[in-house]
């Protein structure tokens, strides 16, 4: 902490700060105790492993059981073997043994139910997980634009962990009832008076509970909520880092997180202030308990009611006999935030798959690669049209460019290629199949893209050009790495296709990466190539290269293309023009500039030079564009 | 006995360790630190745990008084028991002389008529409950102290981390993945935190505890307490070897655990790649190998938990069930009183939540030191790029911006080799080449992100490495060629480098950037939010928004890292002529493979392989008909040239 920090520390929050930070509140509220629905649906996943279940709740009853039956035993070792000094050595040998036998099964019953109860749960959490992340897998797109990851993983391993928390709580907390009713009955069985006697503070401790559980449970939430709130926060500085230091943003940062760590502080104070009250309570019951045995107790055994043994067996009872009920009261608490854990984890596998393969899909092996959009109105937002009643076609074999100004609906358009968003109105074919009409994997088959913002995953360089590709093989990749001209740099690197990338490819320069990711959809050898904006962070020059070696690799296959550099397009067969969601043009690059429309405008900005340019000429140029597309 | 506290926790413990998305540093070795620097990392933490005296003391005090009352109550049993068997008959041995005298002037006061049985028993009742009750109290303030150092610790820890994280430099951040960096300041520090809360006094008390148990019952019988000890040596042999275990296990656990994060975090980051190459099931095989991975070590951490668990406990049966036998026989051959052999009972019940406990804290050591060596890691690198001691705020006289000679590269490779430039107020630069030739490396050097291998960099003849990161990064604004947008509203994006701004600033920004029109148009206006990463905006809107956001700031110095990639000739022409005014008095590199963006510039570098191979204004780079030329060429020739 250097010194600046602690001086400039305002307090205060800035009025543009308050980016949102971590979940809210309402999304962490903890559950009912008992969400029939939850509990039934998760049982099904434990259904898988009923025989082992039924296992564990066996050892958890031997051991229950047996932890019962040792204070009895010692019991009678008291009353049978050396009572008042008449002490039988036989019997005492014989009590010992039995104590062994019980010993045995409590050791063997407690070393089965950890095991068998661990890996239970360890095995529900990977499937819970793999269930979420499975269908993560196939939610739209539209869903996880709306998404933050951190949330999602957040429940694929917060939430998922306290399912398995619960499970294995509910094991035990099953075996903390029976050993309560057994120890109950114990004590009424010995002695049903003092038993009864020694059982009138249950009560009294069960009010103060539920007395106290609305406050604390209030505090544990808050403390809860704002410590993910500082989580957020966190995770929010690390992704962001770059812009952070770029923009001196570290003191404001750094108070807005002493102001939300401040808080967990204070939150996490008081919630174990309610943790801790209940310790004095419970021991001053205890001892209360204790008393009650004492003296009652001790009055019976000079009065020659009750024998020696039982009075300490109550006491060995005693002090083990709040310990379920203090349990029981901990896995409430368990148990609630597996409700609530329970309903985020459903709550994923419950969205809705908005697009999926129709039951009678088709997956074809070959297709012709025509593309054609018919009257297709589209927007990502209700009434909010983004693409607005597009036609065109584009023949198998041909190269159509999209351009247009920036926000007009290019990545828009082939977003829909793919089908990763449904369309309003219209169709949209693929091969001649409607999209909705084939199997989502024929058209990853058919389709593959390249797409404007590069992604790569961590892992060495050849595993990123193969990627998914099966039957690829290293001179495939190499062939692909050559096309797009990356075959070079990669070999520069010290440890060539081997590489490995830091995460999303950092240790490269954009423009490497963009030649990554070309590569790789090169390596799919699909019979249509998207390519949006494949080349907009690359130099002229290697983009000729690549053009070049296209050329061959294109031929028999469709592209379709987006630029905004437009020497990029000049070469397609057609060129289509998007202003605001609409096509306005159409037609190769020797018409269009004849056409003296939107295209020749935009095409000779792009070279020249903005000084030259007068004001009117760039109002003229967006008033007109503006016009052609009303 | 009865008690699973000890298995409970275990399994809260193991639970959270599932959360763990611990990730191993790619590039940066993040190998746990193995060995006796182990005790290093307790010595840390125990060293910032005494900054809090007042509560460890009040935490020690308690401690003692707790341990106190905890072994007061099996004598108080014992006696209870004796005097139930009948003081009459003057077997009496309590153990507690104390209470001895408290039954002799009680029964004084009361006279000969009252039963000092009964007397005395009522009074080991009472000081029963007192003791319960002073037990009940020392344990509330001991937890009490033990958790809020923690979070005291746990604060602590996370500012530092924080204000760490912040200040490393961008060499650092490259090499790790962000997952990790969370996980570190999320599970680490919670897995620091409870080991303070659960472990270290609790380790005191348990010592304290156990310890004294001992002498007490040693010097009550030795036979007897020898064998109602006997188990200790033997849960001690098995704690640790248990820890050695569970450490390594803990460390290869994380690192797996942070793989099967990478997996799931990049899949869910390139969801856009998976979909199009659809290519679930490829994703699906990566997330099953990783998670099958975890499955195999947690499950080894759960057995090693359930044969310590179950093999401490019965030990301490097998030695109860010693005493039962050799406490008998003596108490069969009169040499004991029942009361002293519950006595002895009364103590190991009241041991074995403590030796229970002990299992917990193999874990909680365990934890604590692979996750305070995974902290301490971090916060013990130094950043590669810091403030000198006596560095000054950059004085601007007129923001002049020159590279000398620099040489620089991101490991021991040459990315850039003898760069010399010069950048005046109200002039531009302009900064061309093929991928990967070291433009952004340029940008990034300006506002000291790193710093030259050789050759230094001056604004208004000042070196870098002189003055303030601070006041740098306040004088040189970088549009970063990887845009990054916030999860947040556009206009906590554009305001980013400056929360207080008026609306009125955040505004004439975006309209600079030509993002006006479109946020007028969307119905949230400057409220909407752009989702992950701006995914809900197009290329070129994030370009314009991040645009937006460093013009907002009006710095000294801009570098526009190829930031109109993504935006069509048109805008980019109208986001010029609205920047012209601003860019008028500063000094402006524009990087760029659209040469109508920086023919203009009063000098274009052309930049192959980190070298300046070709320089000069557009017209004469054109005359010299070098690899400036041919881009140019490539650029504006007809398309039917270059067609074959
Ligand atoms: N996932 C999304 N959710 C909501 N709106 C979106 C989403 N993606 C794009 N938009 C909006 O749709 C419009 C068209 O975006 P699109 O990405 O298709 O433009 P583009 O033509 O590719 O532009 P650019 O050249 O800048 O990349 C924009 O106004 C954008 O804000
Ligand atoms: N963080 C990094 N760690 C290691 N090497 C890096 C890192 N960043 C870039 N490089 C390497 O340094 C070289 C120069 O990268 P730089 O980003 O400066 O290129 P560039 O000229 O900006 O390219 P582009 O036009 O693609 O943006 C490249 O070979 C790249 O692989
Ligand atoms: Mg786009
Ligand atoms: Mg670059």
């Amino acid at each position: 902490m250097t010194d600046r920090h602690i001086h400039e520390r305002s307090h205060e929050i800035p009025p543009k700060a308050s980016i949102k930070l971590g979940p809210t509140l309402d999304e962490e509220v903890f559950g009912e105790a008992f969400n029939g629905q939850v509990v039934g649906r998760f049982m099904k996943y434990i259904a898988a492993y009923k025989v082992l279940l039924w296992v564990a709740i066996t050892a958890v009853g031997v051991f229950t059981v047996s932890s019962i039956t040792i204070p009895l035993i010692v019991k009678n070792v008291f009353d049978d073997a050396l009572k008042d000094g008449a002490g039988d050595r036989s019997k005492l040998a014989t009590m010992v043994v039995v104590f062994l036998v019980a010993v045995g099964f409590n050791f063997v019953a407690n070393y089965f139910q950890e095991l068998i109860v661990g890996r239970i749960a360890e095995r529900i959490l990977i499937d819970m997980r793999r269930a979420m992340y499975e269908h993560l897998q196939r939610v739209s797109l539209s869903f996880m634009d709306k998404t933050e990851i951190g949330k999602l993983m957040s429940r694929l391993q917060g939430d998922v962990a306290a399912l398995q928390e619960f499970l294995q709580t509910a094991v035990f907390a099953i075996g903390d009832i029976v050993l309560l009713i057994g120890i109950i009955g114990a004590m009424i069985w010995l002695d049903w008076r003092l038993g009864l006697m020694t059982l009138t503070v249950v009560p009294i401790l069960l009010i103060i509970r539920i007395i106290w559980l609305p406050y604390a449970r209030q505090s544990f939430l808050r403390a809860r909520v704002t410590s993910s709130i500082v989580s957020g926060a966190l995770a929010e500085n690390i992704n962001g880092i770059r812009a952070v230091q770029g923009m001196s943003r570290e003191y404001v940062n750094y108070d807005l997180f002493d102001i939300r760590a401040t808080d967990n502080l204070k939150a996490a104070n008081k919630a174990s202030k309610f943790g801790v009250m209940m310790l004095p309570i419970v021991d001053t019951l205890t001892g209360t308990a204790m008393a009650i045995v004492v003296i009652i107790g001790g009055f019976f055994v000079l009065g020659g009611t009750v024998e020696l043994g039982v009075m300490v067996a109550f006491v060995l009872f005693v002090q083990r006999f709040f310990d379920p009920i203090r349990a029981l009261t901990m896995h409430y608490n368990v148990l609630q935030r597996a409700m609530a854990s329970g309903e985020r984890i459903f709550e994923v596998i419950d969205v809705p798959v908005d697009i999926k393969n129709k039951p009678n899909a088709i997956h074809p092996e070959e297709i012709d690669g025509s593309i054609s959009f018919e009257n297709v109105t589209f927007g990502y937002v209700e009434n909010q049209p983004i693409l607005k009643d597009i036609n065109f076609e584009v023949k198998p074999g041909e190269t159509v460019a999209l351009v247009g100004p920036t926000g007009s609906g290019k990545t828009s358009t082939t977003a829909l290629v793919h089908r990763f968003y449904d369309i309003w109105e219209g169709s949209v074919k693929v091969g001649g199949h409607d999209v909705r009409d084939v199997t989502q994997e024929s058209l990853g088959e058919h389709v593959s893209m390249v797409l404007q913002e590069p992604f790569l995953f961590s892992g060495t360089i050849f595993e990123n050009i193969i990627y998914a590709k099966e039957g690829a093989t290293r001179e495939d990749v190499v062939a692909a790495a050559q096309a797009v001209g990356a075959h070079e740099f990669i070999m520069k690197l010290p440890d060539g296709y081997e590489t490995e990338l830091e995460q999303r490819g950092g240790n490269l320069s954009l423009g490497q990466r963009q030649l990554l990711s070309f590569a790789r959809a090169i390596v799919a050898d699909s019979k249509i190539l998207v390519l949006d904006e494949a080349t907009a962070s690359i130099d002229s020059y290697t983009e000729m290269l690549i053009q070049q070696a296209l050329e061959r690799l294109m031929e028999g296959r469709t592209g379709m293309v987006i630029a905004h550099r437009l020497a990029t397009i000049r070469g397609a067969d057609r060129i289509i023009v998007l202003q605001d969601g609409r096509i306005v043009e159409q037609g190769n690059h020797d018409e269009l500039m004849a056409n003296g429309g939107l295209y020749s405008r935009l095409y000779s900005m792009n070279y020249a030079s903005f000084d030259d340019i007068p004001d009117e000429l760039i109002a003229q140029a967006t008033k007109a564009a503006r016009e052609s597309s009303t | 006995m009865l008690t699973r506290c000890g298995s409970k926790h275990g399994g809260l413990v193991t639970a959270t360790s599932q959360v763990t998305p611990v990730g191993k540093a790619a590039g940066t070795s993040s190998r746990p630190v193995v060995g006796s620097s182990s005790v290093g990392v307790f010595m840390r933490i125990t060293r910032m745990a005494l900054q809090y005296k007042l509560r460890l003391f009040i935490g020690l005090i308690a401690i003692f008084l707790a341990s106190g009352f905890q072994l007061a109550i099996p004598m108080l049993i014992g006696s209870a028991v004796d005097a139930a068997t009948g003081l009459e008959e003057g077997s009496l041995k309590i153990a507690n002389s104390a209470v001895i005298t408290l039954i002799d002037t009680t029964t004084d006061i009361f006279g000969e008529g009252s039963n000092p049985s009964k007397t005395a028993l009522i009074i080991i009742a009472v000081l029963l409950f007192i003791t319960s009750v002073g037990r009940g109290l020392s344990a509330m303030f001991q937890n009490y102290m033990g958790e809020s150092i923690g979070q005291s610790i746990g604060y602590e820890l996370r500012m530092l981390y924080y204000e760490k994280l912040q200040r490393l430099s961008f060499s650092y951040h490259a090499g790790v993945h962000t997952g990790d960096l969370i996980t570190r300041g999320i599970v680490d520090v919670e897995g620091v935190r409870m080991f303070v809360q659960t472990a270290l006094l609790r380790s005191v008390f348990l010592i304290v505890l156990i310890g004294t148990g001992m002498y007490l019952m040693l010097s009550e019988d030795l036979v007897l307490g020898l064998i109602s000890l006997s188990f200790v040596p033997f849960v001690a042999w098995r704690a640790t070897t248990a820890r050695l275990k569970l450490r390594s296990n803990w460390y290869s656990l994380q690192e797996r655990l942070s793989a099967l994060t990478k997996v799931m975090d990049e899949n869910l980051g390139g969801i856009r790649v998976v979909r199009s190459f659809a290519s679930q099931d490829h994703e699906m095989k990566k997330f099953d190998e990783a998670s099958n991975e975890t499955l195999a070590l947690a499950n080894v951490q759960v057995g090693i938990r359930a044969s310590n668990i179950s093999l401490m406990g019965v030990a301490f049966m097998l030695s109860m069930a010693g005493v039962l036998w050799v406490g008998g026989l003596q108490v069969i051959d009169g040499e004991l009183t029942l009361g002293e052999l519950t006595q002895f009972l009364a103590f190991m019940s009241i041991l074995l939540q403590p030796v229970r406990q002990i299992g917990m804290m193999i874990n909680g050591y365990a934890r604590g030191s692979a996750t305070g060596g995974r902290l301490f890691q971090v916060l013990d690198i130094d950043p590669s790029i810091q403030d000198k001691p006596d560095a000054k705020d950059l004085e601007i006289t007129n923001g002049t911006l020159e590279f000398h000679n620099v040489s620089f590269g991101y490991e021991e490779d040459h990315t850039l080799n003898g760069v010399s430039f010069k950048v005046e107020p109200g002039h531009t630069v302009g900064i061309v080449g093929p991928p990967g030739s070291g433009k952004s490396t340029i940008a990034h050097l300006v506002p000291r992100f790193y710093d030259p291998k050789k050759g230094h960099i001056t604004i208004d003849g000042q070196d870098l490495r002189d003055v303030t990161l601070d006041s740098i990064r306040k004088a040189v604004g970088v549009v970063e060629q990887d845009t990054f947008l916030f999860t947040a509203s556009v206009e906590h994006n554009v305001a980013y480098g400056d929360p207080w701004a008026p609306d009125d600033r955040v505004e004439s920004a975006s309209k600079h950037a030509q993002l006006g029109d479109y946020i007028d148009r969307l119905p949230g206006g400057y409220d909407t939010m752009v989702g992950e990463r701006g995914v809900s905006l197009s290329g070129g809107q994030r370009q314009r928004l991040s645009i937006a956001r460093s013009i907002m700031l009006k710095p000294q110095l801009i570098v526009f890292d190829d930031s109109t990639a993504a935006i069509d000739a048109a805008t980019e022409q109208r986001i010029r002529a609205a920047l012209t005014e601003l860019t008028k008095d500063r000094a402006t590199i524009i990087i760029s493979h659209r040469l109508s963006s920086l023919m203009h510039a009063d000098e274009i570098l052309f930049i192959e392989e980190g070298k300046i191979v070709e320089r000069g204004s557009h017209e004469e780079l054109l005359t010299q008909g070098g690899h400036y030329n041919d881009l140019y060429e490539l650029q504006i020739r007809p398309s039917e040239k270059w067609q074959q």
